[in-house]
């Protein structure tokens, strides 16, 4: 199904972000994603203070930091969960979300999830090609509660694909699953990011995912960037290389651990 | 404020669970399962009550005025069903549920969706709700025989009046009880407000919605026996009154079965409605 669509932008606009909708049949590079001196408050804390960041287009950014460090309220700022009190955002205009849990809704089969806030006309069939790329499309019938944790989770990304997103921002989304299944799904949101060259962010805790899957690894530390750190290793990527190892330290130290530590 | 509503399981819902002191106390039984698994054994005592009851009166030992024998029960049964006295009184209690019910639904759900779906709506719907339920409203017969007078509006309000309640609060507690994180991927999946209700909000009330559809008609059942205790000539409710007066136990015998099958056939009705309507529940839950 990835054979290039072109003209997608024209069947997607107004799902989110009419006015900022591409036009035309000839798809133009997305806009880099940009944050510049972003504050969030929770009470007298600030978890952002400040933060700049980009996400360039067609990139993929792991998002990592501690508990409390504000990675997952940058993710809900793009995302549109959660607003800001000062700075500037820059978004392109298609967005979609996986988070941790499939969040589908179990009153509707699982294409019905997929094909949820799409025009009616075709999204059954999109919904289908979508499941298709995750190899769910045998289970598109059935009920959401009936599926397994990495089926669910698989539904969920068919559902934020289907969008044919600019920017795909990733929750935490293999963290509740087995390691099996978490590498599998790993391999799978490679291929699809490959595939469709959006950019993407992953927020995770998982500093070895960051490396199998990112081209930019970023710290958060105290609601700004403690570490930026380009990935520079040839895919597809292993664990172990020594190349693998030095940045793992690197990404490890930042995070006030030493690799022995996390071993 | 409707939590122990929702709290309270429909009787016979441990049984369906795979967790508990229900499931441990099957799995014990996998050495004996003959008679559990023709499921006749549950008959078992009701029948063994009924043989005594019997026996009790053929020997006199029970008078037949203060308790009629079984068989004498069902004798008057079938008098009432081959004169058509039964049918009648039946099909105006019916009506009478089905009329109160069918406000009550109209009414209970409006209510609950304009105090789930708006602060506004909330803050001028629920507080004299909240206050109303508290109210027994059996206690409004004789207010509702002064403004009604004695026909059939007095008893249809009573049991409108009654289901609504339930339906009511259990519907708005749905609504208000959905999910916020399934809020949350209606809005990054650019869904509008109307839309937001449609596809979430509703359906992840249903299920309450239904459970306090089950209480209603429990209730309207109730409101029912009152309202036709007092100053009806129809009805089931009539009949034994009417039986009362002469003496006639096995008539009043015979009307409390018919109440008692009623409420049983309307719970079965409720429970087939949400085995279809809560279809992607998985099995074990349905009925919970």
């Amino acid at each position: 199904m990835a054979a290039g669509r072109p003209g997608r932008a024209l069947t997607m606009d107004g799902s989110w972000d009419a006015g900022a909708a591409r036009i035309g049949p000839v798809a133009q590079p997305a806009p880099d994603t940009k944050v510049r001196g972003l504050v969030r408050r929770f009470g007298p804390t600030a978890v952002l203070d400040g933060l700049d960041i980009d996400i360039p287009a067609g990139r993929f950014v792991a998002l990592l930091g501690r508990s409390g460090s504000g990675k997952t309220t940058l993710l809900r700022t793009l995302a549109g969960l959660d607003t800001a009190e000062q700075g500037e955002v820059i978004l392109p205009p298609k967005r979609a979300v996986v988070f941790q849990e499939p969040r589908l809704m179990p009153w509707k089969r699982v294409w019905e999830n997929v094909a949820l806030g799409l025009p009616d006309h075709d999204a059954r069939d999109r919904a289908e090609l979508a499941l298709r790329e995750v190899e769910l499309a045998h289970r598109m019938d059935a009920w959401p509660l009936t599926l397994s944790g990495g089926e669910a989770q698989r539904a969920g990304l068919a559902r934020a694909l289907v969008r044919d997103p600019d920017l795909l921002l990733l929750d935490e989304p293999f963290a509740a699953l087995d390691a099996l299944t978490r590498l599998r799904m790993q391999a799978l949101v490679t291929a699809l990011w490959k595939r469709h060259g959006m950019a993407a962010l992953l927020v995770t805790h998982d500093v070895d995912e960051a490396l199998l899957l990112a081209d930019h690894a970023v710290v958060l530390q105290r609601g700004q960037i403690g570490l930026q750190l380009p990935i520079d290793l040839p895919r597809p990527r292993r664990h172990g290389t020594p190349a693998f190892a030095v940045l793992r330290g690197e990404l490890l130290g930042s995070l006030g651990l030493s690799a022995e530590e996390a071993a | 404020m409707s939590e122990q509503v929702l709290n309270v399981a429909p009787p016979g819902a441990w049984r369906r669970g795979s967790t508990g002191i229900g499931a441990w106390l099957r799995r014990q039984e996998v050495s004996a399962p003959r008679l559990r698994g023709l499921g006749l054994r549950r008959f078992a005592t009701p029948l063994g009550i009924l043989i005594l009851w019997q026996a009790a009166s053929s020997s006199g030992v029970l008078p037949a005025r203060a308790v009629p024998p079984p068989l004498a029960v069902v004798a008057a049964a079938r008098d009432l069903l081959l004169s058509g006295a039964l049918i009648h009184h039946l099909s105006v209690s019916l009506l009478r549920v089905a009329a109160g019910l069918a406000i009550a639904i109209a009414a209970g759900a409006s209510l609950a969706l304009a105090a789930g779906l708006s602060r506004l709506g909330e803050d001028l719907i629920d507080p004299p709700l909240q206050m109303a339920r508290t109210l027994p409203f059996l206690a409004l017969v004789p207010l509702f025989i002064l403004w009604f007078g004695i026909g059939e509006t007095p008893k249809v309000a009573l049991v409108a009046l009654g289901a609504t309640f339930p339906i009511y609060l259990n519907l708005f507690a749905g609504i208000r009880g959905a999910d916020p994180k399934l809020v949350e991927v209606a809005a990054t999946l650019g869904l509008s407000r109307a839309g937001l209700i449609r596809h979430v909000v509703l359906p992840a009330a249903l299920p309450h919605f239904l459970t306090g559809l089950r209480y209603a008609i429990g209730i309207a059942w109730l409101s029912l026996v009152v309202g036709e205790q007092i100053n009806a000539d129809s009805g089931i409710g009539y009949l034994m009154m009417d039986a009362r007066d002469f003496l006639r136990t096995d008539i009043i015998m015979v009307g409390l079965a018919v109440y008692a099958l009623l409420g049983l056939a309307s719970d079965q009705a409720v429970r087939a409605l949400e085995r279809k309507a809560l279809a992607w529940r998985p099995a074990a839950r349905v009925g919970r």
